[in-house]
């Protein structure tokens, strides 16, 4: 069969060659349309913010170790953010708000979404490319100014945006509160803009993936990376305009005289809470969907199993992004909303909890039985698996009313967010890079500094994080800049002392990971065509694949995760390998 | 390229509205004072000198708890009081004086280059009530352990909000729009205050605790003199200087109902 | 470092608390046993020589097991939150004889209304205390949260006591204090750049001694 592949030329049965490209070098590699391209683009951007967002946080680490005292290289800072490198508390609040929005907009989703939403989609479906390839350009090349906008807030006067990422009302847009107004119009901007690159991309993805399977892949047969990623699509189409609406309301009330949120003139505060989190939490479902996907692709590799109970997987994905609409309120337990509608949310929130578990037994059940190879990404994704289930259970607490009156906005919470955050999808982020890296750029990153940073990074994580449950627990708030100002909170200033030291480690650890991925990508190991003995698509086309990337559009034959099968001497069985009559291609669920 | 462009513009509208590099201290336009065009005149040598009373009781000023600052609190042996009015053996402090009419008009003076210090010790500002001339150097120095944090609320000026956490710092900050009372208060600490007047000349001076005051550098000529305080009222008084001489003004005040 | 919550000096102590330490029972059950077979299958699984994994898709009886378990534990965890949520912030649930307080949170500090002696708000003898919560051991309170500017947090974490102040809402919170001492009150909410020191310390007396500050205080306002 023929297809015309933009301006690829046809292509015909028997396996000719791809046309040779004749596209410029800005063409191919700057604005391209070649949704791996695109994927890289993102992966660089995201990196970068991934990095800024890391230095934030050092910067609000060494005010809480050491509060009040001169920071080292503080003295680079002008006086409006720390004069003789002593952090004020306004550019504090500002660290605090713009670590949130750099890591939750501009690193993990991009990441997660961006990169691999594109890189994987036409790879694993088996098509040449997106439904969309020129309005998949525009999603990046949107998302770009974007990034600019949000940096040039740290330029203004006033500084940045300081009201937290999720900016509430009436703090954020009354500037005699703040003392911020470009900084916070900056922000507001910028995410609408992002939101309008999101948007771009979810619709591209979903297209893409109803109506460009390859011949054989039933939609019960696609891995389940490209299930999270579908729903994940839709999630970002639903929720991303909810939060541009809000935020436009937002930008109104700063700058054109509206009062939605200011009460003073008959507005409410809470509506700008309701908004938020109605696009909020389907976004924290948008920040983990894509990372469990990708972690049950990565361990059904590295179990050389099939994945356990692949059905209730992609139940348990539909599931969670259904139930992620329900619970919004269980970030205003604490809000002044009437209580029953506490109790109405505690339930759903309870309810969402067991999808996510089911999860976690299955990845068990994959590895459980298996012949695990412990290459770099297996350990990511079973640190995953590890790292979530603390972040998941601790959610556990803060979803029971009562317990969360006590823990709401304290470093339990903190605690939590970054277990599923960082424990969750940054570590199933670094298991897919690590992964498709020689996919994408043709090289192997060496396995030798990928096991380095994995230790290293698993052991400062932990030190960091998992002491935030004491503080938290201790009574000790979100969002302050001087802990020592309370008594009660005098006697753990040790401990975040020792989260601050090993913070820092932490961060010098991730040098490694950027070394070695820069590094590799000019010096790495040449890839074959399948490093990993894996099953998917993408990994029957050289790498990294040509434009176009199929020669020969597949033909699938069977599930996603057909490893160890008895119908094959190897232990791993490709979807689109075609296998003589006789032999069926897949067993029988038991 | 459609891409380029729209981002380009975003670019742009970005950058107009984006404002100062963050780090300039002082607004712009340095040392203006309202009237363009002449150079500043040099400052004569004719000077108002005089006492600011206050007749019978003085009305009791507010005590301050200062249980939530503790190293302030250990600054005072008593209770801390708020120097609202400010008498001892009948003299009144803080009393901000000026020249309110009688310079030439179009005329303009040099800015002091000694700045105007604001300091705040004890979690009081120190003066509480003071003047400085539009362009001259505002000094805000913290000399207590504590951060404070000065929170300038003009109408005409720019406001300004400044933390400061560190004993010993100062930071700068410029009026470029005279203003009758910019009212000054931390942020962090609720119960300090004081109150800024702004002018266009350098024709000021703020009463002593002994309530003596001298207004230098006038040229000859009938001049309207102000004295504002923020509590007890605003009083005037037509006071002739000769060239290069002395003339005194005393002022008295009494308890009002405000 | 401990999972042990710190001492409590409030009624609502031993209905948080315990619900707490339930939830921690559990979940510390689910998180050994999880990071145990994750780490057991990691070592009895790991790939050697001539080994094959099992060819296994998945057990529906267990995984129907598991999901109930799971979904009972949930509901039973929500069933008994919900009663003592009801008993806290239940809107009805105000003792009426509750001592009523006014709290004004505002950028940075909390000003808190007393009634005087005559008990009663919005009579002559109110006063006002910047930053200082005064209160009676045994005694419940009923506070009115109001607040000036931005969104506050009214947090006591010795009382397991937390509500939000929210601009142009007045808003109840009722707690009982069970022992005399000096505790604190912090925001929890972020509200600005003296956010992190917007503290209140609050004392617990006895009767007598509340009766003797209150008469000293309302004294000295009159002068």
């Amino acid at each position: 069969m023929a297809t015309t592949i933009g301006h690829v030329e046809e292509v015909t049965l028997g396996g000719a060659e791809v046309h040779a490209d004749t596209r410029s070098f800005v063409r191919k590699y700057i604005f391209s349309t070649d949704h791996k391209i695109i994927g890289i683009q993102f992966l660089i951007m995201s990196l970068i913010f991934l990095l800024l967002g890391g230095v934030l946080a050092m910067v609000i680490r060494w005010q809480l170790g050491f509060p009040k005292q001169p920071m080292p290289m503080g003295g680079v800072l002008p006086e409006t953010m720390a004069p003789g490198g002593v952090v004020l508390p306004e550019f504090y609040n500002s660290l605090v708000t713009m670590h949130g929005t750099f890591m939750v907009f501009f690193a993990i989703m991009p990441l997660l979404v961006g990169v691999f939403g594109n890189y994987l989609i036409p790879l694993k479906i088996g098509a040449p490319d997106m439904a969309f390839p020129r309005i998949n350009m525009a999603s990046f090349w949107i998302a770009v100014p974007a990034g600019f906008l949000m940096l040039a807030g740290f330029f203004v006067e006033g500084g940045h945006a300081a009201a937290g990422w999720t900016s509430y009302a009436p703090l954020s847009e009354r500037a005699d509160l703040s003392g911020v107004s470009m900084g916070q119009i900056l922000w507001c901007i910028s995410l609408i803009v992002l939101g309008l690159s999101s948007i771009l991309g979810s619709f591209n993805y979903i297209t893409t993936i109803i109506n460009m399977r390859a011949p054989g892949m039933w939609w019960f047969r696609l891995p389940l990376s490209i299930w999270s990623l579908f729903v994940t699509a839709i999630l970002v189409l639903l929720a991303m305009p909810i939060l541009s609406g809000a935020i436009i309301m937002l930008l109104f009330d700063q700058t054109i005289g509206t009062h939605f949120f200011g009460p003073a003139q008959g507005g409410q505060p809470l509506l700008w809470q309701h908004l938020f989190w109605f696009f909020g939490h389907p976004e924290v479902y948008i920040l983990i969907l894509p990372a469990m996907g990708m972690a049950s692709d990565i361990i059904a590799n590295g179990a050389r199993k099939p994945i356990f109970g692949y059905t209730s997987m992609v139940l348990a994905i539909l599931g969670i992004g259904v139930l992620g609409w329900g619970v919004w309120g269980h970030h205003m337990f604490m809000s002044g909303m009437n209580p029953t509608l506490g109790t109405q949310f505690m339930i759903s929130t309870m309810l969402i909890a067991v999808p996510s578990a089911i999860k976690v037994f299955n990845w068990l059940g994959t590895m459980w039985m298996g012949n695990i190879r412990f290459h770099v990404p297996m350990l990511h994704a079973m640190a995953f698996v590890s790292m979530f289930t603390i972040g998941g259970l601790s959610g556990i607490f803060m979803a029971a009313t009562p317990v969360d009156i006590y823990i709401h906005y304290t470093y339990f919470i903190v605690a939590h967010l970054h277990y599923v955050l960082f424990g969750g999808s940054l570590f199933a982020i670094f298991a897919a890079v690590t992964f498709w890296y020689p996919k994408m750029f043709g090289r192997m990153m060496s396995p030798f500094w990928g096991r380095v940073h994995f230790f290293l990074t698993f052991i400062f994580y932990n030190l960091v994080f998992f002491p935030m449950h004491n503080l938290g627990l201790h009574g000790h708030m979100r969002r302050i800049y001087d802990p020592t100002q309370y008594d009660f909170l005098k006697p753990v200033q040790p401990i975040n002392e020792l989260i601050s030291i090993s913070a820092f480690l932490l961060f010098a650890t991730q040098l490694i990971f950027a070394v070695n991925f820069i590094v590799s990508w000019f010096k790495g190991a040449k890839a074959p065509e399948n490093p990993w003995e894996d099953n998917g698509l993408e990994w029957t086309v050289p790498s990294p694949p040509p434009h176009g990337n199929f020669v020969t559009v597949p033909q699938v034959y069977r599930a996603p995760y057909e490893y160890s099968s008895p119908f094959v001497t190897e232990d791993f069985l490709p979807q689109n390998r075609e296998l003589p009559e006789a032999a069926p291609s897949a067993a029988p669920h038991s | 390229m459609r891409q380029v462009l729209i981002g380009g513009m975003l670019l742009t509208v970005a950058a107009c509205g984006g404002g100062e590099k963050a780090g300039s201290d002082t607004a712009t336009a340095a040392g203006a004072a309202p009237a363009a065009g002449a150079a500043p005149t040099a400052m004569a040598g004719g000077s108002v000198t005089g006492h600011v009373k206050f007749d019978g009781t003085p009305p009791a000023n507010p005590t301050i708890d200062m249980s939530e600052e503790a190293a302030c609190k250990g600054k005072y042996t008593g209770p801390a009081l708020d120097p609202v009015v400010m008498v001892s053996n009948g003299m009144l402090g803080n009393v901000v004086l000026y020249v309110k009419t009688g310079l030439p008009a179009g005329q303009t003076y040099p800015v002091p280059s000694e700045p105007v210090v604001i300091d705040q010790r004890g979690c009081l500002y120190h003066p509480r009530a003071l003047a400085i001339m539009a362009g001259q150097k505002l000094e805000i120095k913290n000399s207590d352990p504590v951060l404070h944090n000065i929170k300038a609320l003009p109408k005409k000026n720019r406001p300004f909000n400044i933390s400061q956490p560190t004993e010993g710092m100062t930071t700068t900050r410029t009026f470029t729009t005279p203003e009758d009372d910019v009212p000054v208060e931390c942020n962090v600490h609720g119960w300090m205050h004081s109150n800024i007047v702004v002018l266009p000349h350098p024709f000021f001076a703020v009463s002593g605790e002994d309530g003596s005051f001298t207004i230098k550098g006038l040229p000859a000529g009938t001049y309207e003199i102000e004295a504002h305080h923020a509590k007890l009222g605003t009083k005037t008084m037509s006071v002739t200087v000769p060239a290069d001489g002395a003339a005194t003004a005393d002022f008295t005040f009494a308890a009002t109902g405000t | 470092m401990s999972w042990l919550l710190p001492h409590g000096a409030s009624t609502f102590v031993g209905e948080i608390d315990w619900l707490y330490y339930l939830i921690l029972w559990i979940t510390g059950i689910a998180f050994v046993l999880v990071q145990v077979l994750l780490v057991w299958f990691m070592i009895r699984y790991r790939a050697r020589p001539g080994r094959k994994a099992t060819y296994y898709h998945g057990n529906t009886r267990f995984e129907i097991i598991w999901t109930t378990v799971t979904a009972v534990v949930v509901v039973i965890i929500g069933v008994l939150s919900a009663g003592r949520w009801n008993r806290i912030k239940g809107r009805d649930k105000v003792p009426a004889n509750a001592t009523p307080l006014v709290v004004h949170a505002k950028q940075f500090e909390w000003l808190v209304t007393y009634p005087g002696a005559d008990g009663a708000l919005g009579s002559a003898d109110d006063f006002q205390v910047r930053s200082q919560l005064h209160l009676v051991v045994g005694q419940p309170v009923s506070v009115l949260l109001t607040s000036e500017d931005a969104i506050h947090s009214f947090f006591i974490p010795a009382f397991r006591i937390k509500q939000d102040a929210v601009p142009g809402m007045n808003i109840r919170v009722w707690f009982q204090p069970t022992e005399v001492g000096e505790y604190e009150l912090g925001c929890a909410e972020l509200c600005g750049l003296g956010h992190y020191r917007m503290r209140a310390t609050v004392t617990v007396h006895s009767r007598e001694d509340f009766d003797r500050w209150a008469r000293d205080r309302a004294a000295r306002a009159a002068n």
